[in-house]
């Protein structure tokens, strides 16, 4: 059976492939997405005292560090059964949301706008952001300064814009000052004009791709997200909600400490990350979405005025039922900007910002702490347990992107049948099979190529040149 | 190492490589907080490859390549190897490149101790530990510099954007950039 490989799979936060197997007459017949890094991160994390967690468990990700300092942070004040000051959760919330702002514009302008701008088949040399640069000048300096804002908030407030140490166990470092509190407010009214002009464009241009629409990964999951005491939109405390395919609630107020009940992991031979589904359904039926698109999915409002406009636009899409094509993650992504930025002004226009009570300080006064949050990319889920001594015995992470698994490895085949006919394969076929997995966002953390089936032969030889270890491939 | 200066031989545009190998694109993501910054580099150099564009092999005739990340499996060691032999100047970009660091926690286990809890204890389906169609992974992570020789180390956790511009625009200028008065370990 012919095989297609797409290696790297590129603008994509990580690295992945994907191979294609066809059938003889030229038809895509299989479909996999291959996630090529491990690491290892639960178990080298045994041992370690847990106040180190929020740090080291943040090097899992560059690009949405503050998602697992959130997590992680929040795990730990529960294995020290701390309720933190009122003013950290705050504080917590408006460096989770400047994150989430930075990572989406990331996603939506350096990663996936030369596809709608410059085209899937335009030519492969110039369809990045620097094309973009080139050609659509306005719109480059958009993404880089909507992302340079949601980075420089965090860096005004933790003192770093990758990996602060800012956030931990029992709340945050140190308060929010005036000066920081005026600047950041200075930005925002140009980040919503940035948002709202990009939501725009993005809204005339949808009805072009309704082809795309229908086969990036257009089918009936449920869906997952953490929602308020309203029922409306929420990324650092809430309870967990799933829906079905219809839009019908079927699990609601699942706490953090509750997601093995409907969460299970199952492990497939091609890739390092594992496929999580809902318990009770079973694998691989099991299949939901995590992420933007199913966070609007999820709940009722957005609770902001403007993200509430949009949110009815996106609603539009699909009345009466939740939006289901993957493509809308893109739709989904600017609403949630929009959300974000309004969230970003309600909280700082309060003074009880300032409040400079900010962290509670305890041991580990309980064995097991769960923490959940939602990341740009879905809920992210931290669950350590330790001994009397305040040491790592366990540790579970279900990283966002790993919910998606699943519904990106099905994806990519949709994509596949639809756009892939050998025998003669267009470059412009493959970009949109990598272009669905754009879609989702996924932060793979990952790394490595795989160019040719080139023969192997590695030694690990030490410093008096024996022979520690060898790794051969032929 | 390769003189900078001898990157203007001729009057092609200097050719750009990043890579990440087992890191957490935290040094690309400080490499965007360039933030305008970036467009006016790109306008004196091309970027031929890395996770920004769609190159799918190594291009021959790079001039500057920037490693983030340690080698952690065959294929991050064929990157190194061909990103060596295809360029003149090869900097190892943060601290994972530099020194192993996070991924190199692993190397106090052996593979099967870490397998058994991602693979076995934590999940519910599946038996066979995951390898159709992925890299083998190395019993031991290493620094970039273990496996080719490294021009430039510009450490950090990540390295500040500063410290890239620097570093970028002294090579693009043809200076000599001079990384450790800029950065540190764990910066």
């Amino acid at each position: 059976m012919p095989t297609v490989t797409i290696e790297p799979v590129t603008r994509i936060e990580g690295h992945a492939r994907i191979t294609l197997h066809l059938t003889d007459s030229g038809d895509v017949d299989q479909a996999k997405f291959h996630i090529t890094q491990f690491r290892g991160f639960e178990k080298f994390c045994e041992g370690r005292p847990f106040p180190e967690m929020p740090s080291l468990t943040a090097r899992t990700c560059g690009i949405c560090p503050v998602s697992h300092l959130v997590a992680s942070s929040k795990a730990c004040d529960d294995l020290m059964a701390v309720q933190i000051p009122p003013a950290a959760v705050r504080l917590r919330r408006v460096l989770n949301l400047a994150q989430i702002l930075q990572s989406h514009a990331l996603s939506f302008f350096h990663l996936s706008s030369p596809d709608l701008l410059l085209g899937w088949d335009s030519d492969p040399l110039a369809r990045n952001v620097f094309g973009l640069m080139r050609e659509h000048p306005q719109l480059a300096r958009d993404g880089i300064r909507l992302r340079q804002i949601g980075q420089a908030i965090i860096e005004r407030l933790s003192g770093k814009r990758v990996h602060p140490a800012w956030i931990v166990p029992g709340g945050v470092q140190s308060p929010m000052t005036e000066a920081v509190r005026s600047e950041i407010r200075v930005w925002l009214p140009e980040a919503l004009e940035i948002a709202e002009r990009t939501y725009r464009l993005y809204r005339g241009m949808v009805k072009r791709f309704q082809d795309e629409v229908e086969t990036f990964g257009d089918m009936p999951t449920m869906f997952m997200g953490m929602v308020d005491a309203k029922g409306n939109l929420e990324h650092y405390d809430g309870l967990l909600r799933i829906k079905d395919a219809e839009g019908n609630t079927i699990e609601e107020g699942v706490r953090a400490d509750e997601y093995g009940d409907v969460i299970a992991e199952a492990v497939e031979p091609h890739s390092f990350v594992k496929s999580p589904y809902y318990r009770p359904m079973g694998y691989p039926h099991g299949l939901y979405r995590v992420g933007p698109l199913a966070r609007l999915n999820v709940i009722e409002r957005c609770g902001t005025p403007i993200a509430d406009e949009a949110l009815a636009d996106f609603r539009a899409l699909s009345p009466g039922r939740p939006v289901s094509s993957s493509f809308h993650y893109h739709y989904a992504r600017l609403v949630e900007i929009l959300y974000v930025i309004e969230r970003l002004d309600q909280m700082t226009a309060s003074a009880d910002i300032l409040d400079t009570k900010v962290r509670a300080r305890a041991r580990g006064n309980k064995n097991r702490g769960v923490g959940i949050s939602e990341a740009p990319r879905g809920t992210l889920i931290h669950d350590y347990s330790i001994d009397d001594e305040g040491r790592i015995v366990a540790v579970n992470l279900i990283i966002a992107t790993g919910h998606n698994n699943l519904a990106m490895n099905r994806s990519v085949l949709q994509v596949a049948k639809h756009y892939v006919r050998g025998p003669e394969i267009a470059e412009g076929m493959l970009n949109r099979v990598e272009a669905v997995i754009r879609c989702y966002d996924p932060c793979l953390s990952c790394a490595s190529h795989e160019f040719g089936r080139m023969p192997l032969d590695v030694r690990m030889i030490d410093a008096q040149g024996r022979e520690l270890s060898r790794a051969v491939r032929g | 190492m390769t003189n900078p200066a001898q990157l203007h031989e001729g009057a092609r545009r200097p050719r750009l490589a990043t890579v990440w190998l087992d890191g957490c694109s935290g040094c690309h993501m400080s490499l965007l907080d360039l933030d305008a910054r970036i467009v006016e580099l790109a306008a004196q150099c091309d970027v031929v490859y890395g996770p920004l564009v769609d190159a799918k092999t190594v291009p021959e005739g790079i001039d500057l390549a920037l490693i983030e990340g340690a080698v952690s499996s065959d294929h991050d060691w064929h990157l190194a190897v061909a990103l060596r032999a295809n360029s003149k100047l090869l900097v190892a970009f943060g601290d994972c490149a530099v020194t192993g660091n996070v991924p190199s926690m692993r190397n106090v286990l052996p593979l099967s101790a870490i397998y058994q809890r991602a693979f076995r204890e934590t999940a519910a389906q599946g038996t066979e530990w995951p390898s159709e169609g992925l890299p083998r992974l190395l019993d031991r992570v290493l620094p970039v510099h273990q496996v080719i020789n490294v021009d430039l180390f510009l450490p950090g956790c990540p390295p500040p954007a500063d410290a890239i511009y620097r570093v970028l625009a002294d090579v693009l200028a043809g200076k000599q950039p001079e990384p450790l008065t800029l950065t540190r370990f764990g910066a």
